[in-house]
C-alpha cells in the first residue's frame, strides 16, 4: 500500500508539473496582472523557482511526514482544507452509494423476474437513460423541476445559513433537504450500472440447480428470491460497487460543482482551475486512500455475503 | 390641444410622480441580502489583492478615502474633504474624526499613510501610486500625499477596492501582508460591514458594523455571499428568489433568459470604471501580422455587428478602442472598420499576399483566452477564410495554459478580455507602452506594439490635470492606436447585475459591487 501510494504521489506530481503554467499566473489573472517582479516573488514563495527534482523530493519528504503543505491559492494548510471539506463529500458520496446499491438491485430483482416483460424493458430504459446522461446536464433537469417549477428544494450549498438557531432537528433536515438532489444525481449514474448487473446476475441465478431445488422443496417465492438468488448474485454487484468507488469520488466533483455542495469535489475544481498543485496532489492521494478503504470494505462484505472467500 | 398632446402630458406626468417616489422612497433598515458570487476569493485583503472577487467582499470590509457617484465625480468618504494643489504634486486627504475599525480603534492618518505604502509595495497595478514619494501625517486626521509628478488617475486610485484603509496595528506586525492570517479571518476593517464568517468555496458572511462612521448606515443587517460556480445554478437561484442579488454576469444567453423575469431587474450599469473589453490582439512583432496591412485587413473581415447581434445577443455595447465607452476619455470617431470583404482583399492583394490555387493566401492561428470567447474564436476562422486566411483555432487547456502561450509571444492572434480599471494609466496604457513588453507577464503588452509617439502621448497624458487637455490626448492615442491596429477592439464584456425587485438602492455607480454596498436596503 506504501507503494501504491509513493507511486500516486510521484506520477500524480509529475504529471502536474508537466502542464504548462502555474499557480503564478493564476495569481496574476485574479489580481488583473501582475508585473515580472510579483511573478519571480510568487515563483520564489512557491519555490517554483527549484529545480524540477528538488520540488519532487523535498514534496516527498513532506508527505512522509504526513506534511501535505499549504495551498497556494488559500494560504492554508492543505491538511485543515481537505479536512473541511471531507465530511460532507463523505456524506455525498455514501448516500448515492447506498441509495444506487438499494434501488439498483431492487430494480435489478424487478426485472430478472420477468425478463422479457414491460417491467423489464421499463427497467432497461431506466438503465440506458442513467448510461446516456452526463451527470451536470441531470443535475441541472433536477434544478429546473424541483428548485424552479417545483421549488421544494434549495439551488446550491450544503445548509442554510440564514438558519442561526432551531434545535438538531431543524439542521438535520435542513442538511438532509438540500443533499436529495446531489445524491440523486450522482446515485443516478450508478442505479444503471446495479440494475443491469443484478437483473444479469439474477437471470442466470435463477436458472441454476440451487434455486430449482428451493422451488421443488416448496419454497415461497419470495423466500426463493430474498434468500437463495438474491444472496448470490450479490457478489458481481458489490464488487462492481468497489471498484466504482473511484468513479463515484471522480463523479462527486461534478455534482458538487453544480449544486455547489462544499466537499473535496468543489476544491479539487478550484485546485485545477487555479493550479494549486499542493491542494490537488492532496487530494488525489487522500482519493487514494479512499478508494483502497472502499476496496477493502468491498472484499469485508463479500467475505460477510460468501464464508468461502479468503481475504 | 389634441389627443397626443394629453398622452404626453399623462406619461410626462406619471414619470414625475413615479420618479418622485423613487427620490423621496425611504430606505429600510434591516434585513438580509443574499448574493450570488461565481468565484471564492483567495482571500478578503484588496489592499494586496486586486480583482473583482476580492472587491466585492473587500469594498464592504474596508472604506476608502473617497468615493465615486455616478458622474464619475468623486465624493467625500473616509476623507470628508480634500485640497489638491503644487500644480497636482500635494494631494491634502481631512479624514472623518470619528471613524473607527471594526476592533473599535480609532482610524488615523498613520493607518492611511501605512495602507498607502502597503499597497504600493504589494498591490499589482504599480503605476496607481507611483508618483507619490511621502505621506506626512501632521495630525491624526491628516495626510498630506506628496508627488513627484502631477498624478490625475490618483483620484480613482484612492477610490472603490484600490485604496482600502488597512489598520497598521494589525497588519504592520512584520508579517507579509500577502499572506497575513488575518487576510481570511478575524479581519479588521473600516467598512460598513464586518466579516461573520469566510469558509472559502463556500459563502462568505458579512455583518452590520453599528460604528461605521457614516450615521445611519449602512442599512442592511447582513449581506450573504454564496459562493456559487456554475452559471445555471446561479440562474436558477435568480429565478426562484433564492438569489437576491448577483454582479458581473456576462454571459450572453443568461441575461437575456433573466430579462424576461418579472420579479428581477436587469442592468449592464455600474461597470464603466472597471471597463472590461474584448478584443482581438495582434502579434506586432513576428509573422504576418507584424505587417499592419495583415492587421486591418483582417479588422475589415471581422463583424463586429455579427459578434453584436449573434454572439453577444444583444447584450454588449460596440467598443471602438482600447477605452471603455463608459469612461469620459472614450473617443468613438476613430476608424471603426466595418465589415468591408472587398477592401480587406484589396489590402491583402495590394500588400503582396496573393490567393493560391486553393484560394489561401497564408495561414494564422488564433486563441482564446477563457472559454467564453470561444465563439470569436471560431467565428474568426470562419470569417478570415473568406479573405484567404487560414485559421487554425488552439484551444488552451486553462487559464495559465494559455497565459504561457501569448505572454511568452507565441501566437498569431488571441482573443482576450482586458479591463481598464478606472484610469487609463492604470489599466489602459499597460497594453500599449514599450516599457511593458515583457515577455511571460500577461496582460502586459504581450503585443510587443511600439510606437515612440504613442508612448510620448501616454507619458504626457499621465501626468496632465486639465480634463480637457487630457481628453484631447488621450482622443489622439486611440486615434493613432486605431491607426497601427495592434489590438482590434470589438465590444464590451457585457456584464450585467441582477436583482431581486425587493433590494433598494443596488450599487449603480461607476465601480459596480467593488464600492460599500452601505446604501443598499431590502424594500418591505
Amino acid at each position: 500500500m506504501l507503494l501504491v501510494l509513493l507511486v500516486v504521489v510521484v506520477l500524480n506530481f509529475l504529471m502536474l508539473h508537466l502542464a504548462p503554467g502555474d499557480i503564478a499566473d493564476t495569481i496574476a489573472q485574479t489580481m488583473g496582472g501582475a508585473d515580472e517582479q510579483d511573478m519571480a516573488e510568487l515563483r520564489k514563495q512557491y519555490g517554483l523557482d527549484q529545480p524540477f527534482f528538488i520540488q519532487l523530493f523535498n514534496y516527498v519528504v513532506r508527505v512522509a511526514l504526513l506534511d501535505f503543505g499549504h495551498s497556494h491559492f488559500y494560504n492554508l494548510p492543505v491538511f485543515d482544507l481537505i479536512m473541511e471539506r471531507f465530511p460532507a463529500t463523505l456524506l455525498l458520496v455514501f448516500s448515492a452509494q447506498i441509495l444506487s446499491l438499494f434501488v439498483g438491485i431492487l430494480l435489478g430483482v424487478y426485472a430478472a423476474q420477468n425478463p422479457n416483460g414491460l417491467s423489464s424493458l421499463f427497467v432497461n430504459m431506466f438503465s440506458l437513460f442513467g448510461y446516456a446522461a452526463p451527470v451536470f446536464w441531470t443535475g441541472i433537469l433536477l434544478l429546473i423541476a424541483f428548485s424552479l417549477h417545483i421549488p421544494i428544494f434549495p439551488v446550491s450549498g450544503m445548509r442554510d445559513i440564514t438558519i442561526e438557531s432551531g434545535n438538531f432537528f431543524v439542521h438535520f433536515f435542513d442538511v438532509l433537504r438540500h443533499l436529495f438532489l446531489p445524491m440523486i444525481t450522482l446515485a443516478s449514474i450508478f442505479f444503471a450500472y446495479y440494475s443491469r448487473l443484478c437483473r444479469a446476475s439474477m437471470l442466470e441465478v435463477l436458472g441454476a440447480d440451487f434455486v430449482r431445488t428451493a422451488k421443488a422443496k416448496g419454497l415461497s417465492k419470495k423466500d426463493v428470491l430474498l434468500k437463495h438468488a438474491l444472496k448470490n448474485s450479490l457478489s458481481p454487484v458489490i464488487t462492481f460497487a468497489g471498484l466504482s468507488f473511484s468513479a463515484v469520488v471522480s463523479g462527486a466533483i461534478l455534482v458538487e460543482t453544480v449544486y455547489s455542495w462544499p466537499g473535496l469535489g468543489t476544491l479539487a475544481f478550484n485546485s485545477i482551475i487555479s493550479r494549486d498543485t499542493p491542494v490537488l496532489l492532496g487530494i488525489l492521494i487522500f482519493s487514494t486512500l479512499m478508494v483502497t478503504v472502499g476496496n477493502l470494505l468491498t472484499d469485508l462484505t463479500l467475505k460477510a455475503l460468501d464464508p468461502r472467500i479468503k481475504i | 390641444m389634441n389627443k397626443h398632446f394629453l398622452k404626453t402630458l399623462l406619461l410626462t406626468a406619471t414619470l414625475i410622480f413615479t420618479s418622485l417616489g423613487v427620490c423621496f422612497a425611504e430606505p429600510k433598515k434591516g434585513g438580509t441580502l443574499i448574493a450570488a458570487v461565481g468565484n471564492s476569493p483567495r482571500h478578503l485583503n484588496p489592499a494586496v489583492q486586486s480583482g473583482i472577487v476580492t472587491g466585492f467582499p473587500g469594498a464592504q470590509l474596508f472604506a476608502t478615502p473617497i468615493r465615486y457617484d455616478n458622474n464619475w465625480e468623486p465624493q467625500p468618504y473616509l476623507a470628508e474633504s480634500w485640497e489638491i494643489s503644487d500644480g497636482g504634486k500635494t494631494v491634502r486627504l481631512n479624514l472623518v474624526k470619528d471613524a473607527v475599525f471594526h476592533d473599535g480603534v480609532p482610524i488615523k492618518s498613520s493607518d492611511v499613510k501605512f495602507s498607502l505604502e502597503t499597497i504600493k509595495k504589494n498591490h499589482p497595478f504599480k503605476t496607481m501610486f507611483a508618483p507619490v514619494v511621502s505621506v506626512e501625517t501632521p495630525d491624526e486626521h491628516t495626510a498630506i500625499l506628496k508627488l513627484s509628478s502631477p498624478h490625475p488617475a490618483l483620484m480613482l486610485a484612492m477610490s472603490s477596492q484600490l485604496m482600502a484603509i488597512i489598520p497598521e496595528h494589525v497588519y504592520g506586525d512584520g508579517q507579509d501582508p500577502k499572506t497575513h492570517p488575518q487576510n481570511s479571518e478575524n479581519v479588521v476593517g473600516s467598512g460598513p460591514f464586518k466579516l461573520v464568517e469566510f469558509k472559502s468555496g463556500e459563502h462568505i458572511i458579512l455583518e452590520r458594523f453599528d460604528d461605521f462612521f457614516i450615521d445611519g448606515r449602512p442599512y442592511l443587517d447582513k449581506m450573504v455571499l454564496k459562493i456559487i460556480k456554475d452559471p445555471a445554478t446561479r440562474t436558477i437561484g435568480l429565478e426562484n428568489g433564492e438569489i437576491d442579488f448577483y454582479a458581473f454576469e456576462n454571459v450572453a444567453r443568461n441575461i437575456v433568459r433573466l430579462k424576461k423575469n418579472d420579479n428581477l431587474t436587469v442592468t449592464p450599469d455600474g461597470y464603466a470604471a472597471i471597463g472590461p473589453i474584448d478584443w482581438l490582439a495582434f502579434n506586432t512583432k513576428t509573422g504576418k501580422t507584424a505587417d499592419v496591412n495583415v492587421r486591418r485587413a483582417i479588422a475589415y473581415a471581422i463583424d463586429r455587428n455579427f459578434i453584436l447581434k449573434a454572439i453577444m445577443l444583444g447584450v454588449a455595447d460596440e467598443a471602438r478602442t482600447g477605452i471603455h465607452p463608459g469612461s469620459p476619455f472614450y473617443e468613438p470617431n476613430v476608424e471603426p472598420y466595418n465589415l468591408d470583404i472587398d477592401k480587406a482583399n484589396k489590402i491583402l492583394d495590394d500588400a503582396g499576399y496573393k490567393k493560391g490555387s486553393d484560394g489561401m493566401r497564408f495561414g494564422l492561428t488564433v486563441d482564446f483566452g477563457w472559454p467564453g470567447l470561444k465563439p470569436n474564436a471560431e467565428y474568426t476562422k470562419a470569417a478570415l477564410k473568406k479573405i484567404g486566411i487560414d485559421v487554425t483555432v488552439r484551444a488552451s487547456a486553462d487559464f495559465p495554459t494559455w497565459a504561457k502561450t501569448v505572454s511568452n509571444h507565441n501566437f498569431d492572434l488571441t482573443w482576450d478580455t482586458v479591463f481598464n480599471w478606472g484610469d487609463p494609466v492604470i489599466g489602459v496604457h499597460r497594453t500599449y507602452q514599450t516599457s511593458n513588453i515583457k515577455k511571460g507577464v500577461i496582460w502586459s503588452n504581450t503585443q510587443q506594439y511600439s510606437n515612440p509617439k504613442v508612448d510620448a502621448i501616454m507619458e504626457k497624458a499621465g501626468v496632465e490635470n486639465d480634463m480637457d487637455k487630457r481628453k484631447a490626448l488621450y482622443s489622439e492615442l486611440q486615434k493613432m492606436l486605431a491607426n497601427d491596429l495592434p489590438v482590434y477592439w470589438t465590444n464590451t464584456l457585457p456584464y450585467h447585475t441582477i436583482y431581486s425587485k425587493k433590494v433598494g438602492n443596488p450599487p449603480m455607480g461607476i465601480w459596480a459591487t467593488s464600492s460599500p454596498m452601505d446604501m443598499t436596503y431590502i424594500k418591505d
